[in-house]
């Protein structure tokens, strides 16, 4: 059997089958029983594999391609059209080998911090990933939508049943809000099924659409997307769910779910409603702006680490969106290119940042059961290693050259300074303003003298937690220095996918 | 009229002689030994089921000059209620055998009133149809009151009488009326005196129509016929809730399906935006009155009246595409409906009904099984994929598209959402709270068999609903 036909099936399922496997294992609040230790053993083994298989993704990808790769097709729902049909290109491939980088190190994170129903917690995860790299690889839009919204479900649980005091109402919020924002994007794909006769996303790609229908389209796409993102105003969902999730929520929710708003603009709106968003390509400029430069501000005043974090993460997904609808403003495609590869390659590099930065705070509080900076002060002299990771994370945060951060930023910088500089002015203020409210939270908790006996009383971190920071920081600092092998991937995608958006439907 | 007939007619005879069977062996049964009328009850289902696959065939015919038919349609809906009224029975015996409600007349009753819905289901002309319907309806008003003892269900079964037999007046006034107008009961015959003399189409007719649809309004339970729905569901002993929530649905939609569709199709104008009306309406009134609810079966019979919007906003587009989805939401709703009342039965021990909200805090925690199939049933309900109440919605939402009433589907997603709430209400309560009532589930082994297998299929039917799609294409095509 050649593997590589079913890839992208494998990539899918075997973290589902895992999951429901953990279901079947059962749970035992007992840590230290067998059951407890051949179900964690089950779930790392589950996500590691998950992530080899990956790596032959990235082996086998071809760079030089633009269209899909590792295509799979098959009739799933014959009355519809509905085909079961899955393939990745320079955009999707770097968004699930996030995916699949990411989850292993949430499941070392949560290894025995999670007493409460671990099996049932692991499980979630695993089926989560399954589910989000079905959405990066569905080439069918009811197929897209099917992982798209059944991926709400693990993370409701997730929130809702290992979360904070006011978990209930952060993850009924969550769900509703997003639940909200992807119902009309069905809508919309109804309507494209009525005009195509499929759910095919080339055949949406393809089909003329009058301006109207594209307005309204590119609208109900940018509910769904908006939220996800998420964009302001829409974004009040976030800081509430971040901050009430489990550690390990908090890092899929930043690093990967917020990716799918991203992603959904590149996949979906830009190519099937060209002129829409063509339209509306100012107001996401807008939109996107604000979310960089108030937000920043919004973060500067957060008294709660992960709520500065969420904060942060919305003003950095600013930029993303904000790359991406450039892309009418700057002459050539060369400015265009440079913003839509910016955009992409924040996406990855905000992933792994912003996952990082939740799993220190989880570092803090699993520590001291509190996440609000004020309790903290002077951490470095009490766990000088996790210290240094700290700053680290927080530097690539603000943008240092020499990390992840830096790369993504700069490019859109460039790209908006073609399109106007006012633009690249407000984007730019996040250089400082990220600076600010990172550096000025390490500051308050990392340096100083010891503030409490609390914090005197702290351990350096664990092997555990080192093995996941250092790969994280590897991973950070590799990205930030050579990120040609990421650029590469995207680059034939993304120029076609240029010239794609450029041609008008009218 | 030829012995031929007969055989065509066997369901409904054969079910005659099997209940008149079931009648004499719990004649001779004490109530030590009732459960043989369940055995025997089940081993008449599944000579039903034998009966209607031999007698099963693919082509319409007409006999009993022209007030019974029997096509794909009748036959899949029959079957379909044989297995439902089954699955409420599996449900039920544990439940009435603990509450010492275990009466013989609990299934003759359910078999009689399955009688009636395979008389409307096959009906083609008003009459047939209406004997049918009381059939149905008198056995209904009966199993609500089967616990004599309890003071609610004789409340809820009394309201039921009073209502239903009103609404089934309004039904018969609105025959006499079609009747008058056109001059035949048959259906066939009211179609093609409405298509050759296109002048009866107007004022009379119109004015029978209504009353018509008040009779359909109220079997489906829809805004504003719905006043006895959540007193009926909240009343009744909850397997007699299940049963009236599952198979009777599908009698239903054969009663919308074969007057105003086979009957009264050269109306769709005039009938359409009746529907529209009533079907809004149960949308909106259904999803939000649900969401004040503390009593869980009261709160899945509002939900059954925002699901009766979404099947009827399907009937209203008069196409093929929307009978189709009509057909498979009401298939796929009623796996679920049954699941979610087969819950409450599994909660359920001796003189204890599970039946508030808070019942189910900490079911995880009790049974993360259990709690992982009503996860299952509510997310179907609310229509999130991959479960099978998405591809429900999906079809009627399609089919409303198709008919060029986008607005009509933006505002069917957006109450959908609104729906979303208090489904995930239960899942909230199951997982995210702790147990208030710690006590074990007593069930036995068959009802928690047959719940689980409910509940996965719901999920099953969401992975794979290609071929019931078809298939519900295929015989309204």
């Amino acid at each position: 059997m050649d593997f590589s036909q079913h890839l992208l099936s494998i990539l899918i399922w075997l973290p589902i089958v895992g999951g429901a496997a953990l279901i079947a294992i059962g749970d035992d609040n007992d840590a230290m029983s067998p059951r407890a230790g051949l179900m964690r053993i089950v779930a790392l083994l589950v996500a590691v594999a998950t992530f080899l298989f990956s790596v032959g993704l990235y082996i086998g990808f071809d760079n030089a391609t633009s269209g899909m790769q590792f295509i799979e097709k098959q009739p799933w729902v014959g009355s519809l059209n509905v085909f079961y049909s899955l393939g990745v290109d320079g955009i999707s491939a770097p968004l699930i080998l996030l995916t699949t980088f990411i989850t292993p190190l949430v499941v070392i994170a949560g290894w025995n911090t999670i007493t409460n129903r671990p099996a049932q917690y692991f499980a979630a995860f695993l089926i989560l990933e399954g589910l989000m790299v079905g959405v990066f690889s569905a080439l069918d839009a009811l197929l897209f939508y099917v992982f798209w919204e059944a991926m709400l479900i693990p993370m409701f649980l997730i929130i809702g049943v290992w979360g904070g005091k006011r978990r209930v109402y952060a993850t009924l919020k969550f769900f509703l809000y997003t639940f909200l924002g992807s119902v009309l994007m069905l809508v919309a794909f109804i309507y494209l099924y009525g005009q195509t006769g499929s759910f095919d996303l080339f055949g949406f790609m393809a089909a003329p659409l009058t301006l109207t229908a594209q307005k309204l389209i590119f609208i109900a796409f940018l509910l769904a997307f908006a939220v996800k993102v998420p964009m302001w105003p829409v974004h009040t969902w976030l800081p509430d769910a971040h901050v009430e999730a489990p550690t390990g929520g908090s890092v899929i929710l930043a690093a990967i779910m917020l990716k799918m708003g991203g992603y959904g603009f590149v996949r979906l709106s830009l190519p099937i409603v060209p002129d829409g968003s063509e339209y509306f390509a100012n107001m996401m400029i807008a939109l996107s702006l604000i979310a960089v430069v108030y937000i920043g501000f919004v973060a500067l005043m957060q008294k709660d680490m992960k709520k500065l974090i969420a904060y942060s993460s919305i003003a950095h997904m600013g930029f993303v969106t904000l790359g991406f609808f450039i892309l009418w403003s700057v002459s050539g495609n060369a400015g265009a290119g440079l913003g839509m590869t910016g955009g992409m390659v924040q996406m990855i590099s905000h992933g792994l940042i912003s996952g990082a930065m939740f799993l220190c705070v989880g570092v803090l509080y699993d520590r001291m059961h509190s996440r609000e900076i004020a309790d903290y002060g002077g951490v470095a002299n009490t766990m000088p290693v996790f210290a240094a990771f700290m700053v680290l994370f927080a530097m690539a945060n603000a943008g240092l050259p020499g990390t992840s951060g830096f790369v993504g930023e700069f490019m859109v910088i460039i790209a908006s300074f073609k399109a106007n500089f006012w633009y690249a002015f407000l984007a730019a203020t996040t250089l400082i303003l990220g600076a600010a409210y990172t550096l000025w939270m390490v500051k308050r908790v990392v340096y100083g003298e010891v503030a409490n006996d609390n914090v005197a009383e702290l351990t350096d971190l664990n092997a555990r937690e080192f093995i996941v920071l250092a790969i994280l920081a590897g991973s950070v600092l590799l990205v930030g220095l050579w990120p040609a092998p990421l650029v590469d991937m995207m680059n034939a995608t993304i120029d076609q996918l240029i010239q794609q958006v450029g041609q008008s439907k009218l | 009229m030829d012995w031929k007939d007969y055989i065509v007619a066997a369901p409904e005879i054969v079910l005659l002689g099997l209940i008149c069977l079931v009648l004499i062996v719990d004649l001779f049964t004490d109530d030590e030994h009732r459960v043989r009328t369940f055995w025997v009850s089940i081993l008449a289902l599944i000579g039903m089921l034998l009966v209607l696959e031999g007698t099963g065939s693919a082509t319409r015919a007409v006999i009993f000059s022209g007030s019974y038919v029997s096509d794909p349609l009748s036959q899949v809906l029959k079957i379909s209620a044989v297995i439902f009224v089954g699955i409420a029975f599996l449900y039920s015996r544990d439940y009435l055998r603990s509450n010492e409600i275990h009466k013989g007349e609990f299934y003759l009753i359910g078999l009689i009133g399955l009688l009636g819905m395979m008389i409307m289901m096959s009906a083609n002309s008003m009459l047939t149809m209406y004997l049918g319907l009381e059939t149905l309806a008198l056995s209904l008003y009966a199993l609500v009151a089967i616990d004599r003892n309890s003071v609610t269900s004789a409340e809820a079964a009394m309201k039921y009488f009073v209502l239903g037999a009103i609404a089934s007046g309004c039904l018969l006034y609105g025959i006499s009326w079609v009747y008058g107008v056109t001059g035949s009961l048959q259906f066939h015959e009211i179609a093609a005196a409405i298509r050759m003399d296109p002048t009866l189409n107007s004022l009379p007719l119109w004015f029978g129509l209504a009353f018509l649809i008040v009779g359909i309004g109220f079997k489906f339970g829809a805004v504003p016929f719905h006043m006895w729905l959540p007193d009926v569901y909240q009343g009744a002993r909850t397997p007699v809730t299940l049963y009236i929530a599952s198979a009777p649905k599908l009698a239903a939609l054969a009663l919308f399906l074969r007057i105003l569709g086979d009957g009264l199709g050269g109306l769709h104008e005039t009938w359409a935006g009746m529907i529209l009306v009533i079907a809004v309406l149960s949308l909106l009134v259904g999803n939000f009155v649900a969401i004040a609810q503390s009593n869980i079966k009261r709160m899945l019979g509002y939900s059954t009246i925002a699901h009766v919007g979404f099947i009827l906003l399907a009937l209203f587009c008069g196409t093929e595409q929307g009978n189709a989805a009509a057909l498979f939401y009401t298939l796929t709703y009623i796996v679920a409906a049954a699941g979610a009342f087969g819950m409450i039965i599994l909660l359920s021990r001796r003189g204890y009904d599970a039946e508030n909200l808070v019942d189910f805090k900490g079911l995880n925690a009790r049974s993360p099984w259990f709690a992982l199939m009503m996860m299952f049933l509510m997310f179907s309900m609310a229509g999130v994929p991959p479960f099978v109440g998405f591809f429900a919605k999906l079809n009627v939402i399609s089919a409303v598209i198709d008919s060029g009433y986008t607005a009509l589907a933006v505002l069917m997603v957006l109450a959908s959402v609104v729906g979303a709430y208090y489904y995930l209400r239960v899942i909230w309560y199951m997982y995210f709270e702790e147990a208030e009532d710690k006590a074990v589930i007593q069930a036995g082994t068959d009802t928690r068999l047959v719940l689980s297998l409910n509940s996965v299929a719901v999920l099953v039917l969401g992975i794979v609903p290609g071929w019931l799609m078809a298939l519900c294409i295929q015989i309204l095509g």
